[in-house]
C-alpha cells in the first residue's frame, strides 16, 4: 500500500517503458494571450527534467498543468498513463495523491504546526493517529527538521519552510515530485541544502521529477552530482558508464516565447553555440 | 571637452531603444533636437532578445460597458456555481466537523460581544424614538408592542446580518484571499482536498447554525435595552413592558424573524468565500476583495430582506 514503505526504499511507478509524464502540443492562454503554444515533451521514469526559461515563459504553469491544477486550452497531458487534461476535478483530487508538489514559497498552511502540515495528507486519508506520528517524524528527519514539529510556519526561515514543504510532498511517497523554483530567493548555502535533498530523493527513492528553475547551476548540480547512500554524502558523478547513465537521467528543457527552445542533456547545453542559450550559461 | 562628451554619448547610443534626456547632461552646446534621441540604456542581452511592441487596443465607452457587463454576468455565473457546489458538499461526505466547530466558535461566539452590545442599544433607541411619539397620544404603553414586533420581525435579523457581515464576511474574504495568493489553496488541491469542501462548506454551515442564534440574542438584548429605556425614560413598568412585548408577538412574527437569518447567513458566508477565492492582484487584491465582500453582502442582505418580508407577509395572510 502506498505510503507504508520505509523511507529508504525506492519507488516504482510503472512497470512498462511509457513516459511517466507526457505533454503533447499543449497550449495554454489567458486574456493577455497564449503563454504556452504547442509545447511537447516527455519525462521517463526516474528521470529529472529541468525546466529553464525567463520569467513568464510558463515554467510554473507547466508544473501546474502536470498536476492537473490547470487545464490546457489545447493538447493532451498524460501522467502515469492517465489523461489529466480531461479528468474531472473529483477524479483529479484522488489522482494527485501520487504527485508531490513543492511550491515556490512553500505554501505551508499558516494555521497548522509543521507536524500537522506534514501530516496533512495522512489526516485527510484518515490514517490512524498512532501511525501518523512516526511517519511525520521520519520525513522530518529526512529533511533534518525533526525539532520543528511543534512550531508554526511563521517561526521558520525561508529555507526551513521549503524543506518542510518537501517533507509534506513526500509523506505519501509519491512516484512523481514537481518542484517550483525550490531555491528561489535562498542564499547559496541553503540552496545547496535543498539541492542535496532533491538529489537524495532522486537517487535513493528514484522519483520522477520536473524541476522549474531560473538557476542553471541547480540543474547542473543535479546532472553532475549524485547522492551516495553508502556514505550518505553527495559525490561528483564519476566518468565511468554509471556517470553517463546518471547524466542521462537529468535533462534540460528551455522554454522561450511559449515554445520549447531547447531540449537535451547537460553536455549539449554546455557546448551550445546558440547566443540565447549562452546567456543562461553566463 | 564638448567633442569628447559628444563622442562618448555617441558610443552609448543604442539602435533599439531611445530615451529623451536633458541635453545639458551630455552635450550642452548641441542642439536639443539632435540629442533628444540619446540613449543611456546599454545594449543588453534583453534588448537583443527583443520583444515586439504590443499595440494597445482602442478603448471605447461601449467596449468598457460591454466588458463590465460581461464581467458581471461571469461573476454571477461563477458565484452560482460555487453555491451549487457548496450545497452538494453540505449533503455528501466527507464532512469536516472539526472545521465546522472552529468556525462556529469564530463566527458565533466571536460575534457575541458586538451582538449583545448593539442589540441592547438598538432596543433602547427604538423605545426612545417610538415612545416619544406614542406619548403625544397618551399611548406610551404601546411602546413595548411596537418595539417587540419591529425587533423580532425586522431589526433583529437585518441588523444581526449586517453586523456579522461586517465582522465575518470580511474576515472570511481576507483569510481565503490570503490563502489563495500564497498558493495554500493550490497546495490543498495538489494534496487531493477539495477547497470548497474544506474551506467553504464549514463556514457556510457554521454561519447557518449560528446566525439564527445570534439573531435571537439580538432580539432578547433589544427587548432588555428597550425595557431599561422604557423604565427610566418613559416611566413604564418593566413587567408591563415585557408582558405587552410578549403578547404582541405571534407565530407569524417568529417565523418571519427566524427564517430570514438562514437566507442572510447563506448570503454573507458564500459572498465572503467567493470574493476570497477569486482574488486577483496579490495583497492589494485581498484588500479589494474584503471591501467588496462587505459591500456586496450588505446590499444583498438588504435587498433579500425586502423580498423575504413581502413573501413572509403574504404567507402570514394565507397560512396563519
Amino acid at each position: 500500500m502506498a505510503g507504508t514503505r520505509p523511507m529508504n526504499s525506492p519507488i516504482r511507478s510503472s512497470p512498462d517503458s511509457s513516459p511517466t509524464i507526457k505533454f503533447e502540443s499543449v497550449r495554454l492562454g489567458f486574456d493577455e494571450g497564449d503563454v504556452l503554444r504547442g509545447v511537447s515533451f516527455q519525462v521517463q521514469e526516474r528521470e529529472t527534467l529541468v525546466l529553464l526559461g525567463e520569467t513568464g515563459t510558463g515554467k510554473t504553469l507547466s508544473l501546474k498543468l502536470a498536476a492537473g491544477l490547470l487545464k490546457p486550452s489545447e493538447g493532451n497531458i498524460q501522467v502515469l498513463g492517465r489523461d489529466v487534461s480531461s479528468m474531472a476535478e473529483g477524479d483529479l483530487l484522488a489522482f494527485r495523491r501520487q504527485i508531490g508538489f513543492v511550491f515556490q514559497e512553500g505554501a505551508l498552511f499558516d494555521s497548522m504546526t509543521v507536524g500537522d502540515n506534514v501530516a496533512y495528507r495522512l489526516l485527510e486519508d484518515k490514517v490512524k493517529d498512532e501511525e501518523i506520528e512516526p511517519r511525520v517524524l521520519e520525513v522530518l528527519r529526512f529533511v533534518e527538521l525533526e525539532h520543528t514539529v511543534d512550531q508554526f510556519p511563521s517561526e521558520l526561515s525561508g529555507g526551513m519552510r521549503r524543506r518542510v514543504s518537501i517533507a509534506r510532498a513526500l509523506i505519501n511517497q509519491p512516484p512523481i515530485v514537481l518542484y517550483d523554483s525550490p531555491t528561489a530567493g535562498l542564499d547559496p548555502v541553503t540552496s545547496q541544502t535543498i539541492i542535496t535533498l532533491i538529489l537524495r530523493l532522486r537517487d535513493v527513492f528514484g522519483v520522477t521529477a520536473l524541476l522549474a528553475t531560473q538557476r542553471l547551476q541547480d540543474g547542473f548540480a543535479l546532472a553532475n552530482f549524485r547522492f551516495d547512500p553508502a556514505t550518505k554524502r553527495v559525490v561528483h558523478s564519476s566518468s565511468n558508464g554509471s556517470a553517463r547513465t546518471r547524466m542521462a537521467a537529468t535533462r534540460f528543457l528551455v522554454l522561450r516565447e511559449g515554445g520549447v527552445y531547447f531540449e537535451g542533456g547537460q553536455e549539449e547545453l554546455a557546448d551550445t553555440k546558440d547566443d540565447y542559450l549562452k546567456r543562461f550559461l553566463v | 571637452m564638448h567633442l569628447a562628451e559628444c563622442l562618448l554619448s555617441a558610443c552609448l547610443t543604442c539602435s533599439r531603444r531611445a530615451v529623451t534626456l536633458p541635453t545639458q547632461v551630455l552635450c550642452p552646446r548641441s542642439s536639443a533636437k539632435q540629442l533628444t534621441k540619446q540613449v543611456l540604456v546599454a545594449d543588453t542581452p534583453l534588448q537583443i532578445a527583443g520583444r515586439e511592441d504590443k499595440t494597445e487596443p482602442r478603448v471605447t465607452v461601449a467596449g468598457v460597458l460591454v466588458n463590465a457587463a460581461k464581467g458581471a454576468v461571469a461573476d454571477v455565473q461563477d458565484y452560482a456555481k460555487l453555491c451549487g457546489r457548496t450545497l452538494v458538499t453540505l449533503v455528501t461526505p466527507p464532512f469536516y466537523l472539526q472545521d465546522v466547530l472552529q468556525q462556529m466558535d469564530s463566527i458565533g461566539a466571536g460575534s457575541l460581544p458586538i451582538i449583545l452590545l448593539s442589540g441592547f442599544f438598538i432596543g433602547a433607541v427604538m423605545v426612545l424614538q417610538t415612545g416619544s411619539q406614542f406619548t403625544r397620544f397618551g399611548q406610551s404603553s404601546l411602546t413595548g408592542d411596537v418595539v417587540a414586533i419591529a425587533l423580532v420581525r425586522e431589526l433583529g435579523p437585518s441588523l444581526t446580518g449586517l453586523l456579522v457581515t461586517g465582522r465575518c464576511a470580511t474576515g472570511i474574504a481576507s483569510e481565503l484571499g490570503s490563502m489563495l495568493v500564497t498558493e495554500q489553496v493550490d497546495a490543498m488541491r495538489a494534496m487531493g482536498t477539495d477547497p470548497v469542501r474544506k474551506l467553504v462548506a464549514p463556514r457556510v454551515i457554521a454561519t447557518l447554525l449560528t446566525l439564527p442564534l445570534l439573531t435571537a440574542m439580538t432580539d432578547f438584548m433589544g427587548l432588555l435595552g428597550g425595557c431599561v429605556a422604557s423604565v427610566f425614560s418613559l416611566r413604564l413598568s418593566a413587567i408591563e413592558f415585557w408582558r405587552r412585548a410578549i403578547d404582541a408577538l405571534d407565530f407569524a412574527d417568529l417565523m418571519q424573524g427566524f427564517t430570514k437569518p438562514f437566507f442572510f447567513a447563506f448570503i454573507l458566508a458564500t459572498i465572503g468565500c467567493y470574493k476570497g477565492l477569486t482574488v486577483r492582484g496579490g495583497t492589494q487584491g485581498v484588500g479589494r476583495a474584503t471591501t467588496q465582500a462587505a459591500v456586496l453582502s450588505s446590499v444583498l442582505i438588504i435587498v433579500a430582506d425586502a423580498f423575504l418580508t413581502k413573501v413572509a407577509l403574504f404567507l402570514a395572510d394565507k397560512l396563519f
